[in-house]
């Protein structure tokens, strides 16, 4: 206990220097000087508590330690239910049953909900599209929603000069965002990992600073308004048609009802996420995905085997663009107004961390991390002042406890066993 | 002499000043990577508690009735640094030490997490908006003619280069002179032989992410009294633009960090006064893309050797 004493003291030490100025006292602003205003004594015992629990834990730290040996450890998964898991056809059932969930759902919910899992379904997309690059090709990409602001703005100045409608953008967007992709993958493709995250990083940087500064194209910081909604076949989802058109509700001889275009946006990101899922399997399976991974694993080993790392990541980072163009998209066609503002760092940081929360290269676990962080902050609004310094921690604890996710991936395997 | 000279002249004071404390920044970024070969990222966010710490402090001294210049900036930049010190030491500790060994992007991810962390709890404990100071230190020397148009080193620019240079050169008095300095060269050069010689590499790493910690708070001290201007969002930028001055020099390389941070402070200046100020933080970006293409181990760095 006593060898413990020096590190205890020095924690609480630390923790008041770090909190005591900082938190204990505010800066003001009176006219143009600047005062003090304390923060009065609940602040300073919180501080002195938080100081007194990292002494207290690390004086006993050994104690506490020989405790938790003692607590009995939860009951193991029994090892027939974790292969049954992992087997394809349980996996498909799985897989079945989420589909029509979905499906069902938004027939027995209402607007609000089916417009929150909407905007799931968008994270879902952009999830499982910097996935490919993150989780399978293992490139730290966190200037990904550079791309997806490709998408936005390109469907978005396309409707704006050209009168282009969504079915059109939408290839657009996604052509435009997978050229960037390929353009900036290019050059960078080849540095090493972390040099990559920061190059990417001031990329989405570059991309968001050009969208606020090139006013006479992009309105700047303004944005871009009255994007025209999805249309379904021709036909429109409002009161009214306009010149030339017909609306979903007269085709069909029913009443008007607002609820139809929530619900049918929701169909639109749920058709978009199947085909995204889909298309993600399929390359998943072909010489392309197993060289993702490969180089994943080991780039030398790679190499040596004839694979040409640079075109499989250029591959990688372009097909990811691709879908962040796809969701930008969307986003632009469902929210009908657009900015900069959409588009910055935090934004790549809640993709990633989706991403990292799920487990790199799981996509069921993608999933369930884009429910989490949509649900949990809409859930928790009272904490909303709260929320981005909880997702930091979690950030941090994530990394620190679990670097593999909620859902790790598993592929079904046989084990010699001696 | 022309207009043009004076003007000329008055960009490059104002990007050498500038890029004098990104030096100082880098440097931080710089010492890290040599020794543990990973990006601080929450190092930007160290800068910008320098700069609150140092803006508490100035109002604290106000209070008090202190008015002596000298012993405000003494004292600002005392109280900064312990504090950043900590903050240093605390990152190293919670997003560094846990994962050291494992895959490299995982560090990198808890950092991030740390810099979003850190950022929002500056926010939280102290508000979302500017908060602004009046200029303590006034007036300049005027260069060139005394009508018409001139350049001017104003008295806080000489602060900033007297105070940079001073702790610059303590620094590499440290670096080269002391026994801890030369346990972090060791460490530099090889971490594990450094560990089985006897050196506790632990301790060490801790005392790069302190000196780093503060030389930001340096930084931040610095550039918080230049501008008169902080929130809790300038960490990011000024983070970016640093770690750009680093790899500009030749990552790992101290000179090397100086001179990167000089030359982009400098390139900045050019731009903003030639072109365009809201292109400026643009120029940052473009040189780093540009220099990890053509010349990845920057212009005082060794080139890096693949290592299977």
């Amino acid at each position: 206990m006593l060898r413990n004493l020096k590190p205890a003291i020095i924690s609480a030490v630390v923790v008041v220097i770090l909190s005591g100025l900082l938190m204990g006292v505010r800066l003001s602003q009176q006219g143009t000087s600047l005062v003090l205003v304390g923060g009065g004594a609940d602040v300073a015992v919180k501080i002195g508590a938080a100081a007194l629990f990292l002494f207290l834990f690390n004086l006993f730290r050994d104690h506490l330690a020989r405790l938790w040996h003692k607590v009995p450890a939860l009951p193991r998964t029994p090892a027939a239910f974790s292969v049954l898991a992992a087997r394809p056809s349980t996996q498909r059932l799985l897989w079945c049953f989420l589909i029509a969930a979905a499906l069902i759902w938004p027939f027995l919910s209402n607007r609000s909900n089916i417009d929150l899992a909407t905007l799931v379904l968008i994270y879902v997309m952009l999830g499982l599209g910097l996935n490919i690059v993150v989780g399978l090709a293992g490139l730290l990409d966190l200037g990904y929603v550079g791309f997806y602001a490709v998408g936005a703005y390109t469907y978005a100045l396309l409707a704006l000069y050209f009168g282009v409608g969504f079915w059109t953008g939408l290839v657009a967007a996604g052509a435009m965002a997978a050229l960037f992709g390929f353009l900036l993958g290019f050059p960078v493709l080849r540095l090493r990992g972390d040099y990559l995250a920061i190059v990417t990083l001031g990329f989405g940087e570059i991309i968001r600073i050009l969208l606020n500064n090139f006013t006479s194209l992009t309105n700047g910081p303004n944005g871009i308004g009255s994007i025209p909604k999805p249309d379904l076949f021709g036909l429109e989802f409002s009161r009214r048609a306009s010149e030339g058109a017909q609306t979903f509700h007269e085709f069909f001889g029913i009443a008007f009802n607002s609820v139809h275009r929530v619900m049918f946006l929701y169909f639109l990101a749920l058709l978009l996420v199947l085909i995204t899922l889909l298309v993600i399997n399929r390359l998943l399976r072909m010489p392309v995905g197993r060289a993702w991974e490969a180089l994943r694993e080991d780039e030398v080993a790679c190499r040596s085997l004839g694979i040409n790392p640079t075109a499989v990541k250029l591959n990688a980072f372009t097909i990811g663009a691709t879908f962040a163009g796809f969701a930008g998209c969307f986003f632009a066609a469902r929210q009908g107004f657009i900015s900069p503002e959409s588009f910055t760092f935090i934004e790549s940081a809640i993709i990633l961390a989706i991403v990292v929360l799920g487990g790199m290269g799981s996509q069921l676990g993608v999933i369930l991390a884009a429910i989490i962080m949509t649900l949990l902050p809409e859930m928790a609004r009272q904490f909303d002042e709260y929320r981005m310094l909880l997702f930091g921690l979690l950030m941090v604890l994530m990394m620190i406890w679990r670097p593999q996710g909620l859902l790790p991936m598993k592929r079904p395997h046989l084990e010699l066993k001696t | 002499m022309p207009d043009s000279f004076y003007y000329l002249l008055q960009q490059l004071l104002n990007g050498l000043t500038v890029g004098s404390t990104y030096a100082l920044i880098a440097i931080g970024y710089t010492m890290v990577y040599g020794i543990i070969g990973m990006i601080n990222f929450a190092h930007g966010e160290v800068y910008m508690i320098g700069s609150y710490i140092t803006f508490i402090v100035l109002a604290a001294l106000a209070l008090l009735g202190i008015e002596s210049l000298p012993l405000l900036i003494i004292g600002a930049l005392v109280v900064s640094m312990v504090v950043t010190s900590a903050y240093g030491y605390s990152i190293e500790r919670v997003a560094y030490r846990p994962l050291r060994g494992g895959n490299r992007l995982i560090p990198l991810i808890s950092a991030i997490g740390m810099s979003i962390f850190l950022q929002n709890l500056v926010r939280i404990a102290q508000g979302s908006r500017d908060v602004a100071m009046p200029n303590l230190v006034r007036g300049g020397i005027d260069i060139g003619p005394t009508t018409g148009f001139h350049a001017t080193l104003s008295y806080m620019q000489i602060v900033i280069f007297v105070v940079t240079l001073i702790s610059m050169t303590l620094l590499t008095l440290f670096i080269t002179r002391s026994r801890m300095g030369r346990a972090c060269r060791a460490c530099a050069e090889d971490l594990k032989m450094t560990n089985l010689l006897g050196i506790n590499t632990n301790a060490i790493i801790a005392i790069t992410f302190i000196i780093g910690a503060a030389l930001a708070a340096v930084a931040g001290v610095l550039l918080g009294m230049y501008y008169g201007v902080i929130n809790p969002y300038i960490g990011f930028m000024a983070g970016l633009k640093a770690f750009t001055a680093a790899v500009l020099g030749g990552i790992g390389s101290i000179p090397g960090a100086v001179l990167g941070g000089l030359l982009l402070g400098v390139a900045e200046a050019l731009t903003a006064g030639y072109f365009s100020a809201e292109y400026k933080d643009v120029v940052a970006f473009s040189v780093l893309i540009l220099v990890l293409l053509f010349r990845p181990s920057g212009i005082l760095g060794r080139p890096e050797v693949g290592k299977v």
